[in-house]
């Protein structure tokens, strides 16, 4: 039976539906991941080709193509961000079988939302980001010969993305919170297993206060471990020196440097090679 | 006009929009050459060299890279770029690679070299310009000289036929200028092909086989060291050289 008290009920409450929490949570977080990673490589794509230089006197074709597709992504982009993700959930969910005469799954048609969601929110994001990369950096790359696909992959995206990490992690943020909407279609996550745990014994102080607990906890822990891939992201603050500074040390003084680093396989490598073709004997120790 | 020209500009211009920058220009390039424009800021300097890198494109006039264009149909303005360099006023470097993969992107994804081989190119011009000590750097944690000093060796992992230069120690402080001009000095007497746009003109003076003084977009004189920096013949080049001596 119901215990009398606060806490009491609580972990009545949470012993009663260990259960059907433990699946809430399941759900929030498998579709909140899911559907931000999914959700991202659509931002990526969207945002990448909204970026695309077009010069209509070098190729007209292809000028006039970009500028429809240009012109679908900002339709898809604006639509999604301007309308709630609610009744996104149920236009889809109960709109799909009856237009197209398809089913969705209850699952699947909650990744397929949340995922779109996010995306028309990541393309901007990813616009933005890209933008924000100096030109000089495309130039520098340009200037080695490199072509736009090449520049973007190795120097302006890498930059762009951990520029836009704390967006990324925004957005898994408010995923987790979210995907609480998806109540409306049926989908069990956590929102909907407090309510079913409120309803019983109409415990809603209770019920809500363990759901607000749960969602703090799952985004707190999301957003410490982004925190630290930030940071993995950035390398380490320091460098080692591979040797000392040549030039620093006036030319032909410098010598092979004992305790060489780690990473300095290649440089000892090189050195090596350099000492046999000079025949100087003094590689090795200080 | 000689056949063996590596660069040759042809009644070259460039207009912004209404702003013409750029007025019939004629100059070239051999191997060999160190070609330093010299000029006011805002003459067409940096422009003209960008036209020959194409990262702008001409309005008019042509530019010949060994006696073909370097426009139209067919061409490939990327292994073009290749195949002539640029070290820029702001260094430009990669900000996400280190030191070594900088000079490594380069060899690697344009050339399609092996990376053993890139590395072995990389560490030989690293070590050219003193900077193999830095290899695991990232540009971040490099001082502005030790950068230029980098975006040199990463221009020449290309082993280009042409480096060109667009102000590389306007940015420097004053003590660090000298350790990137002793880097191009060096280059200039390995005799590397280089157009260098540049005040130095204790450089100019030096280094140069030949000095092109830009004014308003044209070229106003050009000719050896000697004869530009001793006997001007140009009103405007004798009041340039006298503003720049009496600093
Ligand atoms: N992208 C641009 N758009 C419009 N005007 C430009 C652009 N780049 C340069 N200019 C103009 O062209 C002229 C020459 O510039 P620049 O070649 O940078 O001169 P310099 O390098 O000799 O100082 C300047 O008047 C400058 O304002
Ligand atoms: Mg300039």
């Amino acid at each position: 039976m119901l215990p009398e008290g606060f806490f009491p009920r609580i972990l009545f409450l949470l012993e009663t539906y260990s259960q059907s929490f433990m699946q809430g949570i399941l759900y929030t977080m498998l579709i909140a991941l899911v559907s931000t990673f999914i959700g991202c490589v659509i931002g990526l794509a969207v945002g990448i080709v909204q970026t695309i230089p077009t010069d209509k006197t070098e190729n007209a074709a292809k000028h006039y193509i970009l500028q429809v597709i240009k012109f679908i992504l900002n339709a898809y982009v604006e639509i999604f961000r301007g309308t709630p993700m609610m009744i996104q959930a149920a236009f889809i969910y109960y709109g799909l079988p009856y237009v197209f005469d398809v089913t969705l799954g209850m699952l699947p048609a909650a990744f397929l939302v949340v995922s779109i969601n996010t995306g028309a929110y990541m393309a901007e994001t990813v616009r933005g980001g890209i933008l924000s990369i100096d030109p000089g950096q495309t130039e520098g790359a340009m200037a080695i010969g490199m072509n736009h696909f090449q520049t973007m992959t190795s120097v302006i995206l890498p930059q762009a993305l951990r520029n836009i990490m704390p967006q990324i992690g925004n957005n898994l943020i408010i995923n987790i919170k979210d995907t609480c909407v998806l109540t409306i279609i049926g989908v069990t996550e956590l929102t909907y297993a407090t309510r079913s745990a409120a309803g019983a014994y109409y415990t809603f102080f209770e019920a809500y206060t363990i759901a607000m607990v749960f969602y703090f906890i799952l985004t707190f822990i999301c957003s410490r471990i982004l925190r630290v891939i930030e940071k993995r992201m950035d390398g380490p603050e320091n460098f080692a020196l591979a040797m000392d500074d040549a030039i620093v040390l006036g030319e032909g003084t410098y010598k092979y440097h004992g305790n060489p680093v780690e990473t300095n396989h290649d440089v000892r490598e090189f050195k090596r090679d350099e000492a046999l073709r000079k025949q100087s004997g003094n590689g090795g120790e200080r | 006009m000689s056949e063996n020209a590596i660069i040759s500009v042809r009644h070259l211009s460039k207009d912004f929009g209404s702003n013409r920058v750029l007025r019939d220009v004629d100059f070239e390039v051999h191997e060999g050459d160190v070609t330093c424009i010299i000029g006011a800021s805002g003459s067409g300097k940096s422009t003209l060299l960008r036209c020959i890198n194409l990262l702008e494109k001409p309005s008019g006039g042509e530019i010949l890279f060994h006696g073909s264009p370097i426009a139209g149909h067919g061409f490939d303005p990327c292994g073009y770029r290749a195949k002539v360099g640029m070290c820029f006023q702001s260094f430009n470097l990669f900000n996400n690679m280190s030191v070594l993969d900088n000079c490594i992107a380069g060899p690697v994804k344009v050339q399609k070299k092996s990376r053993e081989e890139a590395k072995k190119l990389a560490m030989f011009y690293l070590e050219k310009v003193g900077m193999a000590p830095y290899i695991n750097a990232k540009p971040r944690q490099l001082s502005g000289g030790q950068k230029q000093r980098v975006a040199i060796a990463r221009a020449l992992a290309m082993q280009p036929e042409v480096l060109l230069f667009d102000e590389p120690t306007s940015a420097l402080d004053p003590q660090m200028v000298g350790e990137v001009l002793s880097v191009m000095r060096t280059l200039a007497q390995e005799g590397l092909t280089m157009i260098v746009v540049t005040h130095e003109m204790a450089f100019a003076k030096d280094v140069s086989t030949h000095v092109v003084y830009m004014a308003d977009g044209v070229i106003c004189e050009e000719g050896t060291p000697e004869e530009i920096f001793e006997h001007p013949k140009e009103a405007r080049t004798k009041e340039f050289l006298e503003r720049f001596t009496n600093r």
